[in-house]
């Protein structure tokens, strides 16, 4: 199958790559967690914003699955870092599918990237709550 | 453990290495040159039709054809007057099926043949259930194998055909035809016994007299001829009968109308004559090559699972599940190389490969399978570099992989509560 040229860029030089879990300065109360997906499916993202005055300060994922899961998330965390909680969550699949030029066969790797924001969000909600 | 980038790699490629590399000599082949030097007379010099047989056009043709038949004939050890030529394996895989079925359905109606075989063979099982047929699908051992014991237990007074292939396409496994025909013969030796011979004939030692094989299916591609060119080998001591599937001027004695496509049968004898003068040394030099890469690969990646017996393999095969890194992906990560992948993503169905399920691999390790096919022209050079592209990519696949870094901090992927899609 063919790519787009930005699929492959993310997939080459994805973006935000890591986790917050082992850096000292990063509290954990501050991290929401997204793990979304399944290893039978063939794809996990895990995706974690960092919340800094109610913003999303930094944004880091993970992502096991094919070129567009991860050019998928690796996009993700680009878009939703500096936005409110709430402009994270109103970010829909579409608006990854647009930016990545993804064929129908792949639609799923974006909803699976919104559905990673979203969880990330709640986790930190949660956190908060308690 | 060093920590890997994330981001792309680099890898030098070795003087006398040229991309883009075939390892998918699964698939299909190069024509060999050899073979094409000997068709080329035959698109515009001696073009007659094999049936015309009232000028010399036609008698050239025909000779061609008849000396290719021996040669194909003879890579099996039977006779050139059993050869049924088609246009490729999965016709005769169905006129193989479809032929006897019909023509001994007097007899019984009941089939058997293995889940891992090829769709050709279990597609038309399926469409003979429909029409009222019997199909037992064994489930092979987890290392791919079909045991005797197996078929024979699923043999009835009712059953006409098993179905077992040679060597299977995706994990390279071979099975031992040779014990199988003669259980099936021990039990009921009116039991036909078929075998898609595509993947191993050409490549290991094949005789349809040591397989007490009834019906053998063929294709000219994998063993380094031409698309579009097959044939079903009938055994004629004793007869075996086939009613035809396609009907028309009653070419190939009755069993297969249409032209003969005098080039390609030319083409196909050529690659058989080649293929079994060549493959001794063929199958060591191209075992060493498959070892090299298994070695190469394994000896610097932790969590590698090759998929079917590596005992009863085919020379050139490997096909090895990368643990948390997801096939398709990696398969972009060798984009210069050319591989497959049993995963879901690469598949039209979305569904991981049917082949690794029957041996009963998880969907999580079969999403990570690659499929390396090693040929005749492919060199030590190219497999050097296709292991350290490899190791490379893993490296950083898993990187990005959370399953990777979970799996390194000692969770149990199994027990977390995952989100199925």
């Amino acid at each position: 199958m063919a790519y787009s040229d930005k699929v492959i860029d993310h997939y080459e030089n994805p973006r935000n790559v890591g986790t917050f879990k082992n850096e000292q300065d990063v509290d954990a109360s501050e991290v929401g967690t997204g793990l979304v997906g399944a290893p039978a499916c063939g794809d996990v993202m895990r995706l974690e914003i960092r919340v800094k005055d109610g913003l999303i300060a930094d944004a880091k994922f993970k992502t096991f699955g094919c070129g567009s899961a991860i050019a998928s998330s690796s996009l993700a965390t680009e878009m939703i870092k500096g936005m409110t909680l709430d402009q994270a969550a109103q970010i829909s699949n579409t608006k990854i599918v647009e930016e990545l030029n993804l064929p129908p066969v792949k639609i799923h790797c974006s909803v699976l990237a919104e559905d990673a924001i979203k969880a990330a969000i709640d986790d930190y909600k949660k956190k908060q709550a308690k | 453990m060093c920590a890997a980038t994330a981001s792309k790699i680099e890898v030098t490629v070795p003087e006398g290495v040229k991309l883009p590399i075939f390892m998918d000599n699964h698939s299909t082949t190069a024509v060999d040159l050899r073979v094409v030097h000997a068709m080329l007379p035959f698109f515009t010099q001696h073009y007659g039709n094999a049936a015309s047989r009232n000028h010399v056009f036609g008698w050239t043709a025909e000779a061609a054809v008849e000396a290719a038949r021996g040669q194909i004939a003879a890579l099996i050890g039977g006779d050139a007057k059993e050869i049924v030529i088609t246009s490729g394996a999965t016709e005769a895989n169905n006129l193989a099926l479809k032929g006897a079925a019909s023509f001994y359905k007097k007899q019984g109606n009941h089939i058997i043949t293995v889940e891992t075989e090829h769709k050709s063979v279990i597609d038309t099982c399926k469409r003979l259930q429909r029409e009222g047929y019997g199909v037992t699908y064994l489930t092979p051992r987890k290392d791919g194998i079909v045991t005797p014991e197996m078929i024979t237990d699923a043999m009835t007074e009712k059953t006409i055909l098993v179905s077992v292939m040679l060597a299977n396409n995706e994990i390279g496994v071979v099975q031992d035809v040779n014990a199988i025909g003669a259980a099936i013969k021990a039990k009921n030796p009116k039991c036909l016994f078929h075998t898609d011979a595509v993947q191993g004939a050409g490549k290991i030692p094949f005789d349809v007299e040591k397989a007490k094989a009834d019906l053998v299916s063929l294709s000219a591609h994998k063993m380094y001829g031409p698309k579009g060119i097959g044939a079903l080998w009938v055994r004629r001591k004793p007869r075996v009968r086939i009613d035809p599937q396609i009907d028309g001027g009653g070419h190939e004695r009755g069993m297969r109308s249409g032209t003969l496509p005098v080039p390609l049968i030319v083409g196909f004898g050529k690659a058989a004559e080649l293929a079994k003068e060549e493959m001794h040394d063929e199958a060591i030099r191209l075992a060493a090559l498959r070892d090299r890469l298994y070695k190469g690969i394994t000896s610097r990646l932790t969590e590698t699972y090759v998929n079917g017996s590596m005992e009863h393999r085919l020379p050139g095969n490997l096909n090895i599940s990368f643990a948390f890194v997801e096939g398709e992906s990696l398969l972009m990560a060798l984009k210069d190389v050319a591989v497959s992948s049993g995963s879901a993503c690469t598949s039209a169905s979305l569904e991981p490969s049917y082949v690794l399920r029957a041996l009963g691999v998880g969907d999580e390790l079969a999403h990570t399978s690659i499929r390396f096919g090693i040929g005749r022209f492919n060199t030590e050079a190219e497999v050097d570099y296709v292991i350290e592209l490899v190791v490379k990519s893993v490296e950083r696949l898993r990187a990005l992989s959370p399953l990777w870094e979970m799996h390194q901090d000692g969770i149990d992927l199994n027990s977390i509560q995952w989100t199925p899609h």
